[in-house]
């Protein structure tokens, strides 16, 4: 940890754009800095772009323009093996012919590093992993659980300071997911070092990351901390990508400041927060979180708009309720209440009113 | 744990109070005879084809026979008289042996073994061939009563009285024999006891090794050209490497006899690759083909798929992640390759090397088109004594010589590389 | 094993015909296979003999097999298994004398089953030393000689010792990759007269002499295995001189028009003809004989000339041979035993390759090696 970048930027992308047809652009107009010993998250639907800047970042795909910057210098024309970028496979791409200490000692050798070094980094790579006794094994000897580890370990026994992760977790149950996320930004944090770590899994992203970039169609629709994304998606692809969401189409009908009325396709009227709308008349799609509905009028303004649902299904999932209505023309208004003890259990058929406060109700783009 | 209502004195047992390996033996013995139903077609035609061809070959390669008969009971009598006389005394045999062969000789002659019998001896004396033909009928005419059988066979041809024929036909009393092996090893019974042959007869022990020498040679050229064209391969997308992979295999579609053919044409003297050559200045045509040069193109062409395949479907198998993760951790290309992605395809090479080297080894019909006179392969004298020669005693030792060594090479490749380590896809 | 059907006669009519035939002449089988060597050889076979005897016999067919090249080999295996399934073999005289020895060819008496002379000479006067063995029937005499590029050599070559003669005749000579032939042709060019080659073999001195005399071409020497690779080499201009089988050599320079010409000087002359196999079902052997004899009388086997440059083995047969049946040109000059042509010849000596073909086969293939 030497140089220091005095602006703060470890990781630049400027403009860059990549193309394997020379037809269409699989990234466009990238741009993207990261501070150092940020834990950023490329998130995105697959075909998103999101690999590929990866992979243009390790050095294994070329940027068609634009240009790439580590520690402030240009890597653009610097190969892989010359990064010093330390990476996660999304098969783990352990050697089948080493053991899992030579698979370890293979970064340290390349660099010609001594024997007795190569022990003392290869044993602390695997403590740090809590893998310890597991050096003379054979990567098809370990679980997948296992082999995630020592992947990491690898990843980062050279000690690299920037480390790409490419759906690291994505062959893991459930539960050992969730324990490898929170190893893995455990020990990340630990070591200070940057981390670009690329999911199509939200939860993961939410969880891991410091910042999380959602990748469509080849660019960043945003990039923000989870929980500005979550709360406050800046459009209706962010929106209906991250979490749960109910989507609402209609007009703007009024505007003013930071409050705006929507005219819904169904002639209902509600309040909605304007966020990419600019004018009356603009087609939007309102997005309210189904968590964020309320179905208690007491708990409204007086002057707030509500509408009219049914209840058509009632799920009870334990800690919460999760309750299915028809509203304004849809039969997919889903709402989600806390199973408290003053909770009310809807019924199906049930005729109730809902609302919700306007700050709550993004009007985005349509 | 406890086990109690279905455990007697340490024995699991069903719930019918069977032992449970006893019933778990009857469950899945069905199974097997399902199983061994399934394949026992092939099985079949594996050992009818197979198996017992090759146990046969085995056997002719010891037995002493003249057509289906044992030498010993073609000339009973002859064999119990020999016993007695030994070549080394430099005498011809006592009047005894003339009598019996005499007698052996009749009985041979009505079942039309006697000239079978001098093919059998000619092919360790050069000569008893025609002796026993021409003996045929007049020893018939002999009286083994008689008390000099010895003159009248010598009136009959005077080769009668050659020690080293008789020598021969002691040295094959057995049933069984190892001459043919002798032969195979380039060696002969003389009147001094085993010997290596004249240096300008020894041909087998130098076919032996130059078949071996020339399939390596083969089997290291398809693996040079084979292995750039299969990583190819396994790197493109699928529908153009099925494309390619059909150009591999393109050369199956024609007749072997046709493509060597084409070898010839292309690459005599006057052939398509010299008249390039001459139109390019050079002054003198190659010579490509009719010598070991021509066997090493013909066979490395033919054979080349045998090494792609293998090569391809142990690559394909190879994520190309594992270069990019050697990349990643710091290796250059070359060591990516040679540490990463090389050490993962040796079961390929060693699959398709296996598979070329066994066949390159059995090959004949293109070292006999375009071998010349220093290009031929020990298969080559093995069909000769198989078709030309009638030896087939001496072509099955040849080919259980040829059998042991390629088990051999196989045992040294398992404990090598290990046969785990192949793998053909 | 590639077995061609041809199946010649097919119509309600016949099988009626074919039984009144049968009765008339014992009970004869309705399918025969013969054996021959394919190729414009077996196709003269099926011109001359199997196509007029078909259709003389209605409702028989004729399987036929190209297999004469491993005739003992498969034969041998075949009575082995106890199934021979061939009726007729076309066979060299050195096979047909072995099959006999082994008892898996018929022996024949000549007089009694085949067709005497037009002017009744007996069959086996007619054929005369022909007949090298009980169990053989003969039907051609063929020769091993040698061809040459008419165009490519400085002058044309009167003797067979053209072929060791490099500097007169420079350029690539193609023989065949076995010692019989070449043993004869070294010692004859190296001085020895043709009665005194085989005793000459018989020392180490002769086979020494023998093979020195081959190594002074032996830079210069392409071995083929196959009869069609020496008219393709010459074709191809690849040699300027060459042995094979000389009905090959006719079509090449008569058929095909190739610039070559013919060597006839000590040509080595060999026999072919019929063996029939032991131990043949009645049936079937009586549908044989019948075939044989018609096959093998003084017209058939001049008729078989008509197509190809082989001369008949019977002497009353030679003043029959007329013209080739397509080119029209008279066949006598390209009978190996034409007068013209055969001034200098030797018969394949089959008794003394019998004995020293293994052990000569070895000195020839270690001399190769060397």
């Amino acid at each position: 940890m030497t140089k220091s970048a005095n602006d703060g930027a470890f990781v630049e992308f400027e403009r860059v754009q990549k193309s394997y047809d020379g037809e269409t652009l699989v990234v466009k107009d990238l741009n993207l800095t990261m501070p150092k010993g940020e834990f950023l998250t490329m998130l995105g639907p697959s075909g998103s772009g999101k690999t590929t800047c990866l992979m243009m970042l390790a050095g294994f795909e070329t940027a068609t323009h634009g240009e790439i910057r580590l520690d402030g210098v240009s890597i653009n024309n610097i190969p892989p093996h010359k990064r010093g970028i330390g990476m996660v496979f999304q098969n783990y791409a352990l050697f089948p012919h080493m053991t899992v200490a030579e698979n370890l000692a293979f970064p340290l050798e390349v660099r010609k590093l001594g024997k007795s070094e190569r022990e003392e980094k290869v044993k602390r790579a695997l403590d740090m992993v809590q893998m310890g006794s597991f050096g003379g094994r054979r990567p098809a000897q370990l679980s997948g659980g296992q082999q995630q580890r020592i992947a990491l370990a690898r990843a980062l026994v050279f000690e690299p300071e920037l480390v790409l992760m490419d759906e690291p977790l994505g062959a893991l149950d459930k539960q050992l997911r969730e324990h490898m996320q929170f190893e893995i930004t455990r020990i990340a944090h630990n070591l200070g070092i940057t981390t670009v770590y690329v999911t199509h899994d939200q939860t993961e992203a939410l969880t891991m990351s410091d910042r999380v970039a959602v990748f469509n169609d080849g660019r960043i629709q945003q990039l923000a901390p989870p929980d500005e994304l979550y709360e406050a998606p800046q459009n209706s692809f962010v929106a209906q990508f991250i979490g749960e969401n109910n989507t609402l189409n209609g007009v703007i009908q009024s505007i003013s400041g930071d409050r705006c009325t929507v005219k819904l396709d169904s002639g209902d009227v509600i309040d909605a927060k304007p966020v990419n709308v600019s004018k009356v008349g603009d087609r939007t799609q309102v997005s309210i979180r189904p968590e964020r509905v309320e179905i208690n009028k007491d708990r409204l303004s007086k002057d707030a708009h509500t509408l009219k649902a049914e209840v058509l299904e009632f799920i009870y999932m334990g800690d919460i309720f999760r309750t299915r209505l028809r509203v304004a023309g849809t039969e997919d208004f889903v709402i989600k209440t806390r199973n408290a003890p003053d909770q009310v259990r809807l019924q199906p058929g049930q005729q109730i009113e809902i609302g919700w406060l306007a700050e709550d109700c993004r009007a985005l783009d349509a | 744990m406890a086990q109690n209502d279905s455990t007697t004195g340490g024995v699991m047992l069903a719930a019918d109070g069977t032992p449970l390996k006893k019933s778990l033996d009857r469950a899945l013995r069905a199974q097997k005879i399902r199983a061994l139903a399934l394949i026992a077609p092939l099985l079949l035609f594996i050992l009818v084809s197979f198996v017992f061809p090759i146990g046969e070959m085995l056997l002719r390669s010891v037995q002493n026979t003249v057509g289906t008969d044992y030498i010993p009971d073609v000339l009973p009598n002859v064999v119990v008289e020999l016993e007695e006389w030994d070549p080394a005394s430099g005498e011809a045999p006592p009047e005894a042996v003339y009598r019996a062969m005499a007698i052996d000789f009749s009985a041979a002659f009505d079942n039309k073994l006697h000239t079978q019998l001098g093919r059998r001896f000619n092919y360790e004396t050069p000569g008893m061939s025609s002796l026993f033909r021409k003996s045929g009928r007049p020893v018939t005419k002999l009286d083994p009563e008689s008390g000099n059988l010895k003159e009248a066979f010598l009136e009959i041809d005077k080769d009668w009285g050659r020690i080293d024929y008789w020598a021969t036909i002691k040295a094959n009393s057995g049933r069984y024999t190892i001459n043919y092996f002798l032969a195979a090893f380039d060696a002969e019974r003389t009147l001094d006891g085993i010997k290596l042959k004249d240096p300008d007869e020894r041909v087998y022990q130098k076919l032996l090794l130059r078949t071996l020498g020339l399939s390596l040679v083969i089997t290291l050229c398809t693996l040079a050209l084979g292995y750039p064209v299969a990583w190819l391969l396994a790197d493109l997308p699928a529908r153009t490497s099925n494309l390619l992979l059909i150009l591999v295999l393109l050369p199956f579609w024609t007749s072997l006899l046709v493509r060597t053919s084409a070898w010839k044409i292309l690459l005599q003297e006057q052939g398509v690759i010299n008249d390039i050559w001459i139109w390019l200045g050079f002054e003198d045509r190659l010579s490509l083909i009719n010598n070991q040069l021509g066997v090493i193109i013909a066979m490395t062409h033919i054979l080349l798929p045998f090494m792609v395949l293998p090569l391809y479907s142990v690559m394909k198998t190879i994520p190309p992640s594992y270069l990019r993760a050697a990349k990643s951790l710091g290796a250059t290309n070359t060591v990516a390759f040679l540490r990463v992605y090389f050490p993962q395809t040796t079961p390929g090479i060693g699959a398709g090397g296996l598979l070329v080297f066994i066949l390159a080894v059995g090959y004949f019909i293109t070292p006999e088109l375009v071998g010349g006179a220093d290009g031929t392969f020990i298969s080559n004298r093995i069909y000769y004594q198989f078709s030309a020669s009638g030896n087939w005693g001496l072509a099955a030792a040849l080919g259980t010589v040829m059998l042991v060594v390629v088990l051999m090479l196989y045992y040294i490749y398992d404990k090598l590389v290990g046969v785990d380590n192949v793998k053909l896809g | 094993m590639k077995l061609v059907k041809t199946l010649l006669a097919t119509s309600a009519m016949t099988v009626a015909a074919g039984a009144a035939f049968a009765e008339g002449h014992g009970n004869m089988a309705n399918e025969m296979t013969i054996v021959s060597w394919g190729g414009a050889y077996q196709m003269s076979q099926t011109k001359a003999y199997f196509e007029p005897y078909s259709a003389m016999n209605e409702g028989l067919t004729i399987l036929t097999d190209e297999s004469s090249g491993d005739a003992v080999t498969k034969l041998r295996a075949m009575s082995e298994a106890g199934n021979v399934t061939w009726d007729l073999v076309d066979a060299v005289a050195s096979d047909a004398m072995r099959l006999c020895d082994e008892g898996l060819a018929m022996e024949i008496d000549h007089d009694a089953m085949l067709a005497p002379a037009p002017d009744g000479t007996p069959a086996s006067e007619d054929f005369g030393d022909m007949i090298v063995s009980d169990c053989f029937i003969p039907q051609i005499v063929y020769s091993t000689t040698f061809g040459y590029r008419t165009d490519l050599l400085p002058s044309k070559p009167e003797s067979v010792c053209a072929i060791f003669d490099t500097d007169a005749y420079p350029g690539k000579r193609s023989l065949e990759k076995r010692p019989i032939g070449n043993l004869e042709w070294a010692l004859i060019c190296d001085g020895v007269s043709i009665d005194d080659v085989y005793s000459t073999l018989e020392t180490e001195e002769g086979v020494a002499r023998a093979f020195a005399k081959l190594d002074t071409i032996k830079a210069d020497t392409i071995w083929w295995s196959a009869g069609a690779e020496t008219p393709q080499l010459l074709a191809d201009g690849e040699a300027v001189l060459g042995s094979t089988y000389n009905g090959r050599l006719f079509s090449a320079i008569a058929e095909q028009g190739q610039p070559i010409g013919m060597l006839w000087d000590w040509q080595m002359l060999d026999l072919d003809g019929w063996i029939i196999p032991a131990g043949l079902p009645e049936d079937r052997l009586a549908r044989v004989m019948d075939f044989v004899y018609y096959a093998t009388d003084s017209q058939r086997l001049a008729d078989q000339a008509k197509y190809i440059s082989y001369g008949p083995a019977r002497q009353s047969s030679a003043p029959l041979v007329g013209q080739h049946a397509e080119l029209g040109i008279d066949m006598a000059p390209h009978m190996p035993l034409d007068p013209a042509n055969s001034v200098n010849t030797f018969l394949f000596n089959y008794e003394w390759w019998a004995n020293y073909r293994d052990d000569m086969d070895a000195k020839f293939q270690a001399w190769l090696l060397q």
